[in-house]
């Protein structure tokens, strides 16, 4: 029985060294979600400004669902996500000055400013988008997965989606065929409560969306997407299922959005109380940074110093996005064929 | 008197089929029910069953008997007290008309005929030198549905990342029979069934293109396209604009288009129009089985999605298709299938059929009409059609969708727009009528266009 005694022994394990390996990370976590926070509310700065348009949908409050997923991830896993995606792209590496200057639509910007917000990609960084069909990337997450399947090459992908999307009828013919062929794919459920102004529990028959794989036999967990350590954690556990070809997983990550659906938000749908009680009681970055101090990770300075770091990134972003260039007008007529 | 049994149409556009064995013999006791024979058509393979009580008098064709035109009597049944001489000079009956359906080759008596040559139409342009045909290139007679077979075959033989997914491609072999063999030669990785599940499989065919496969996804109709719409347009068609020309969607959407026979509105629609209008698809629909198969190669090897319309009626016609280790046609190229000088038919898909009778009947009135087959419509070889007009100085479109803003629409537009001075007509559009397709054979007949009414158009384009 190695297998038994093998755990046996890592369960007597001293615990303190084990919190540390799972701690280790944690400031390198911390930086990746306060740069998606001041990144995000330097956008929301922009957009009252005029100098981005259209629609823009912030991630502020949901950092440690994407930095926590993505601290998992392997290299050559994909990612793929609905409209609220600045996080995402940041999470995955990308250039945060190509993508603030595809929100301000400049040559500079990562899709030459013909995407915008919701409209992003990165073969280089196995990115496939920013949709801005509310579902759509699930099935083209499914079929991503397919692809790691078709070729067996070990990679898993995460698709992304909210509560609102959850109730898509394509949601369902995914999650079918994804168990039937054992895709590689992790459902991440985005569940911020709200389908921009539709709370779940007037929306969803069935409020436990982890649930939602039941009939097609996908297991399914509930997260608190407010901690990136516990989000880590379930995302180790959910991957390994997928490429030890359990196939699809459904992982429920409850989060909260600070700001509205898009800029244009009555907020006539939730109180002012209730988003300031989550902020005050929950938020990821906050929590990060109270951790850190306690288990004496990083001191005052430390985080100063990341503070710094990440406001001068967002400061180049900001500038670049504002000094690059329109796209030449000749760029109509391109990337239409190839 | 003997009940006559006939030949039965297991599907609307079937015309003939094959009787693969007898599962009686002559003298066997029949009662309704029993299977009494086993019948191919080109969709499928059935059992037919009786309807009657009785024994079996007379077999009239043997196991394995092929191009049995439907309605055709295959068998004497006598009845209960009826004597085997009632048989003795019993005359069989003539098959009746299967349909009014104009292009429908009037059943020919000879029963046991081979199908390929029953459907071969009868203006087969003799496929007017492509360029793509080196000089002294053999030909053979193969159907529209066997090229689209190959062409998918030799392109999976050539790319592994090519495969086809969709429903009852891969067991069944298609539910049109158009990925025969497909299964057994490159196995279920390659040849996916999938759920009934439009929505979510174009997705996924779209997704695993942006990963760089290149699936053939196959809709059973693209009247059940219309639930994956979304996919085709907003995933397939956009991405590589909105990625700044980063992530291309190598992806084919194939299927049949527009009006089988008697299946009424939700299964009668011609999409042709609507997927033309988007910037970003390709749109081909080719009309005999040499572009079928040039063009599906084509389409497979192109790095952007392509929206492949075909046509049911055309899937059994045989056309000639030059034998060839890669035969590739280009995409956006028109081709000139009957040449003239007194006015230009351009059409695509069934409607070059119907427009190629057409000028035969035009030309036993002296009026010689050059009969364009677009091919692709997107992009829309709009050269071709001006250099035509340009000679002849009169154009009529033809196509089985609706008027508004159709195919025909576009092109009356563009002729005006840039070869304005060239008329010496107004352009007419012959079009399916402005209506849902009707199920009454009498008023389907009625909202397609015909060889006549272009024949009419013709006409008033030239003043006659």
């Amino acid at each position: 029985m190695a297998a038994a005694s093998a755990k046996k022994s890592a369960k007597a394990a001293p615990k303190k060294a084990q919190s540390k390996s799972r701690l280790q990370d944690l400031p390198k976590l911390y930086r990746e979600m306060l740069l998606i926070r001041r990144f995000e509310e330097r956008a929301g700065q922009m957009y009252g400004m005029g100098l981005i348009g259209g629609f823009c949908h912030l991630y502020i409050g949901q950092e440690a669902v994407v930095v926590g997923m993505q601290a998992a991830a392997r290299e050559g896993d994909q990612m793929i996500t609905g409209y609220r995606d600045h996080g995402h792209m940041l999470a995955m590496g990308m250039d945060p000055n190509g993508v603030m200057a595809e929100l301000t639509g400049r040559a500079g910007g990562l899709s030459k400013g013909k995407g915008g917000s919701m409209h992003m990609f990165s073969v280089e960084k196995n990115f496939y988008g920013g949709h801005g069909i509310v579902g759509a990337q699930v099935s083209l997450g499914t079929g991503l997965a397919f692809a790691n399947a078709y070729r067996n090459n070990g990679a898993v992908t995460m698709a992304y989606f909210g509560d609102g999307a959850s109730n898509q009828g394509q949601v369902y013919e995914s999650f079918n065929m994804a168990e039937l062929w054992r895709l590689p794919i992790v459902y991440v459920i985005e569940n911020n409560h709200y389908a921009m102004g539709t709370s779940v529990e007037r929306s969803s028959a069935m409020p436990d969306l982890h649930r939602r794989g039941e009939s097609f036999a996908i297991p399914g967990r509930k997260v608190d997407g407010m901690d990136v350590l516990t989000v880590r954690e379930a995302a180790l556990e959910a991957l390994e299922h997928c490429r030890s070809g359990k196939g699809p997983i459904i992982l429920e990550m409850m989060t909260y959005r600070y700001r509205g659906h898009s800029m244009s938000d009555p907020a006539k749908y939730r109180t002012t109380e209730e988003v300031k009680k989550v902020r005050a009681e929950q938020d990821p970055i906050d929590k990060a940074r109270a951790h850190l101090l306690a288990e004496n990770l990083i001191d005052e300075a430390g985080l100063k110093e990341i503070d710094r770091e990440v406001k001068a990134i967002v400061a180049e972003a900001a500038e670049f996005a504002q000094s690059s260039p329109e796209p030449d007008p000749a760029e109509l007529y391109t990337d239409i064929l190839r | 008197m003997p009940i006559q049994l006939l030949m039965p149409a297991l599907s609307p556009t079937m015309e003939e089929g094959k009787l693969v064995k007898w599962m009686v013999t002559e003298g066997s006791k029949i009662q309704a029910g029993d299977i009494i024979a086993e019948i191919e058509t080109d969709k499928a393979t059935m059992e037919y069953e009786s309807v009657d009580d009785g024994t079996v008098g007379r077999l009239l064709f043997p196991d394995g008997a092929e191009g049995i035109k439907i309605n055709t009597p295959i068998a004497l049944i006598l009845e209960e007290g009826e004597a085997t001489s009632e048989l003795d000079g019993f005359e069989v009956a003539a098959p009746a008309e299967k349909s009014p359906e104009a292009e429908t080759p009037a059943p020919e008596r000879a029963a046991a005929k081979p199908v390929q040559a029953a459907a071969k139409p009868k203006a087969a342009a003799p496929s007017a030198v492509e360029p793509e045909v080196p000089e002294g290139t053999k030909f053979t007679s193969m159907t529209v549905r066997e090229a689209l077979r190959d062409a998918m075959a030799e392109e999976m033989r050539r790319d592994k990342d090519v495969f086809l997914m969709g429903e009852e491609v891969a067991q069944y072999e298609g539910a049109y029979k158009i990925s025969q063999g497909l299964l057994a030669e490159f196995g279920d990785r390659r040849v996916v069934d999938t759920p009934i599940t439009e929505h979510g499989f174009a997705g996924i065919g779209v997704g695993a293109a942006l990963a760089g496969l290149r699936p053939i996804v196959e809709f059973m109709t693209f009247n059940f396209a219309m639930q994956a719409i979304d996919h085709i347009l907003n995933s397939a068609a956009k991405t590589l604009y909105m990625s700044g020309g980063q992530l291309g969607t190598p992806i084919v959407f194939r299927g049949p288009n527009g009006a089988a026979a008697r299946v009424a509105a939700q299964h009668s629609q011609c999409y042709a129009a609507w997927y033309s209008q988007v910037p970003g698809l390709i749109v081909v629909a080719p009309y005999d089985a040499a572009s079928a198969k040039g063009l599906l190669k084509a389409a497979i090897r192109s790095p952007n999605p392509v929206v492949f319309l075909e046509n049911e009626k055309l899937y059994g016609r045989s056309f000639d298709v030059p034998v060839m280790d890669d035969f590739v046609l280009p995409i956006g190229k028109a081709r000139i299938v009957r040449p003239g000088n007194d006015a230009t038919i351009v059409s695509f898909s069934i409607g070059v059929a119907k427009s190629l009778e057409a000028a035969d009947l035009l030309a036993a009135e002296g009026i010689e009409a050059e009969v364009i087959d677009l091919r692709t419509l997107r992009p829309l070889d709009m050269e071709t059609v001006l250099a035509s007009v340009r000679r002849t100085n009169r154009c009529v479109s033809v196509e089985e969708g609706w008027p508004q803003s159709g195919i025909g629409a576009e092109i009356a537009a563009s002729i005006m727009e840039h070869g304005f001075d060239d008329l010496d007509a107004p352009v007419i559009r012959v079009c399916g009528k402005d209506v849902p397709m009707p199920y009454a054979a009498n008023l389907e007949k009625l909202a397609l266009p015909h060889p006549e009414d272009i024949v009419a158009a013709v006409k008033a384009v030239c003043y006659r």
